[in-house]
């Protein structure tokens, strides 16, 4: 983990809740599904969020405005500087995806997959991304994966885009070697029950330091007591007490 | 050149920083940004008789300038510590290190301190008495000044090292309970430990921490802890070790001011990984734009 300091070189919404920024500085190499911790003015608490998209010294973070910190972060300016510590926790590990492997997220749990993606995709990968969304209003990232050479399959709760109902609801119609997964607990949930494969989850939990040193994020699991902002956020399947 | 060297409880340290037990485990997280042995020690993870998961998740909370923790003592247990995590230490820090013990009976305390207390690497016992007493109705040891006697006075038969109790805030006179401590031969006395503090989620209408209440530390305390440290300071005549809120070299020789001979910095640490590295270098220059000399000089000037 390094501190570093980074410029906003974009901070543009995607739609009417979630926003992409880019930033640019000394990264850093960053493993998929790894996050990164940012210090906001005026807040005592970093804000953990993952890493959408890196290539040496630019990284992307795509965010939901769901509260004080993510809405101070929706009004920097492009230009300024912003303080993180990166990069956090494990990632996943793309020694397991197989040839075929099963790409799935629903809201902000899609950002970390998109360089997962790419990741797996430059290794010759066969990807496929079921992506879940509200509506297709709501529908952020489909052509980035599509255009990085993933097949996409979007559900929306709706029915309004792509394929309807619940990602879960679609598992079942594919051929996959492995599954990686990011989203809301109830999804991750879902995967776990419905998936016929090993995988991998990323979990989400309120965080201290988001370094290992507080012990504020720990879970049980099957191999004993993880932090999940450093033995995490991404949990084996096996490994997982539900 | 200026003096930051203080002597806590007949050891010498190069400076009177000192990170608070919880906020930087046993120091491997740090030791890989920076060379922890320019602190003047640090006191690791509050450590129990038997292994911990602590309390169930969210643990943490934030508020202004500070944030509440209800971490609830995870620890892998006395036994692993000793047999694991001070070996690990061992090799990278080549100071002595404070062990925190926390305990749920006044037996559990001196034993785990006992074992501790033969380890070469722990200079000092920090004995956390915010721990609630399961034989006295689940009250903390630390809320009474006869519990908190009585803990010193085991913990004392049953070690040789320097032993400093470690006080709650959570009190309508702390100085008592300081008073009690040093009655049966506590070395020194550290404080504040956490105030008791809940938020709750205006979303769910719920408590945020998922115990409901939690331990408030941060900035937002230092007043309290200031106030608190020199209140005891004044009833005292052991060492003062001052804890909460510390964030920087001003601070620290706030408290010292106040009657600190050490300063612990506790939540600090874990939004600002160097901070600890960051007060210690800023203390030569801040210590000059005060004309100060020696750090160890000023220690409770402002009773003077
Ligand atoms: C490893 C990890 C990766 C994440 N990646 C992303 C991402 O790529 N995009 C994204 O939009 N969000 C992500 N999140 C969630 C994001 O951290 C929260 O939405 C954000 O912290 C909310 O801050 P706030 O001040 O706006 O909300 P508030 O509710 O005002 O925040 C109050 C406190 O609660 C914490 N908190 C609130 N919600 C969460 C949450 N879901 N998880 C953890 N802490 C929370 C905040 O960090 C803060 O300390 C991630 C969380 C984790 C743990
Ligand atoms: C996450 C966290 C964990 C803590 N764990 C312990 C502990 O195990 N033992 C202990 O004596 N104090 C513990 N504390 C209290 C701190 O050591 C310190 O007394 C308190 O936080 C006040 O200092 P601060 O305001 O600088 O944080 C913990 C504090 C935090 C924030
Ligand atoms: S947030 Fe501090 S250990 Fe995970």
């Amino acid at each position: 983990m390094i501190q570093e300091k980074f410029i906003i070189t974009e901070n543009k919404p995607l739609n009417a809740k979630i926003m992409l920024m880019r930033l640019s500085g000394n990264a850093p190499d960053i493993r998929a599904g790894q996050f990164i911790n940012i210090k906001i003015d005026g807040l005592f608490l970093r804000r953990p969020i993952s890493v959408c998209d890196y290539d040496g010294n630019e990284i992307t973070v795509i965010y939901k405005i769901v509260g004080v910190g993510t809405e101070k972060m929706s009004k920097m300016r492009v230009g300024s500087a912003l303080d993180v510590l990166l990069p956090l926790g494990n990632g996943y590990d793309l020694s397991c995806s197989g040839d075929k492997p099963l790409l799935i997220g629903a809201g902000v749990g899609i950002p970390p997959l998109y360089y997962l993606a790419k990741r797996l995709i430059a290794q010759g990968k066969k990807v496929t991304a079921l992506l879940g969304y509200h509506s297709g209003n709501d529908v952020f990232l489909r052509g980035e994966f599509w255009r990085a050479g993933a097949r996409v399959l979007a559900v929306t709760s709706d029915g309004s885009l792509g394929l309807k109902g619940r990602v879960t609801d679609h598992m079942a119609d594919i051929d996959y070697t492995h599954f990686y997964t990011c989203g809301p607990e109830g999804m991750l949930k879902g995967v776990y029950e419905k998936s016929v494969t090993s995988g991998q989850f990323s979990f989400e939990e309120r965080m201290g330091c988001g370094f290992g040193a507080c012990m504020g994020c720990s879970c049980k699991t099957i191999t004993g007591y993880k932090r999940i902002c450093k033995d995490g956020p991404v949990l084996f399947k096996e490994e997982i007490l539900w | 050149m200026v003096d930051t060297s203080v002597d806590l409880c007949g050891i010498r340290l190069s400076n009177p920083v000192i990170p608070a037990s919880g906020t930087f485990g046993y120091g491997y997280e740090f030791a890989e940004l920076y060379d922890i042995n320019m602190l003047g020690t640090f006191s690791f993870k509050g450590t129990t008789l038997q292994p911990r998961f602590g309390n169930p998740t969210p643990r943490i909370a934030e508020c202004t300038a500070g944030m509440i923790n209800s971490v609830g003592l995870q620890n892998p247990g006395v036994d692993k510590v000793i047999s694991e995590e001070l070996p690990r230490l061992s090799r990278f820090f080549n100071k002595k290190v404070m062990a925190n013990v926390g305990g749920f009976s006044i037996e559990e305390y001196a034993e785990c301190a006992s074992r501790l207390d033969k380890c070469d690497i722990v200079g000092w016992l920090e004995i956390n008495i915010s721990c609630p007493n399961v034989h006295g109705g689940g009250m903390s040891f630390g809320t009474s000044p006869l519990a908190a006697a009585e803990v010193t006075r085991a913990v004392k038969k049953a070690v040789n090292k320097p032993v400093i109790i470690k006080l709650s805030p959570n009190v309508t006179d702390i100085a008592a309970i300081a008073s009690a401590c040093e009655g049966e031969g506590a070395d020194g006395v550290s404080l504040i430990n956490t105030l008791l503090g809940m938020r709750i989620d205006l979303k769910t209408k719920k408590p945020i921490i998922a115990n409901r209440k939690g331990g408030f530390s941060g900035e937002a305390i230092f007043p309290i802890a200031l106030r608190m440290v020199n209140d005891v300071y004044s009833a005292v005549k052991i060492p003062v070790v001052g804890i909460g809120g510390v964030a920087s070299a001003e601070n620290v020789i706030e408290m010292m001011l106040a009657g600190a001979t050490a300063v612990e910095v506790g939540a600090a640490n874990l939004v600002e990984p160097f901070a600890c590295k960051n007060i210690i270098e800023a203390l030569p220059l801040t210590m000059e734009k005060y004309n100060i000399n020696s750090l160890s000089e000023i220690i409770g000037g402002a009773n003077g």
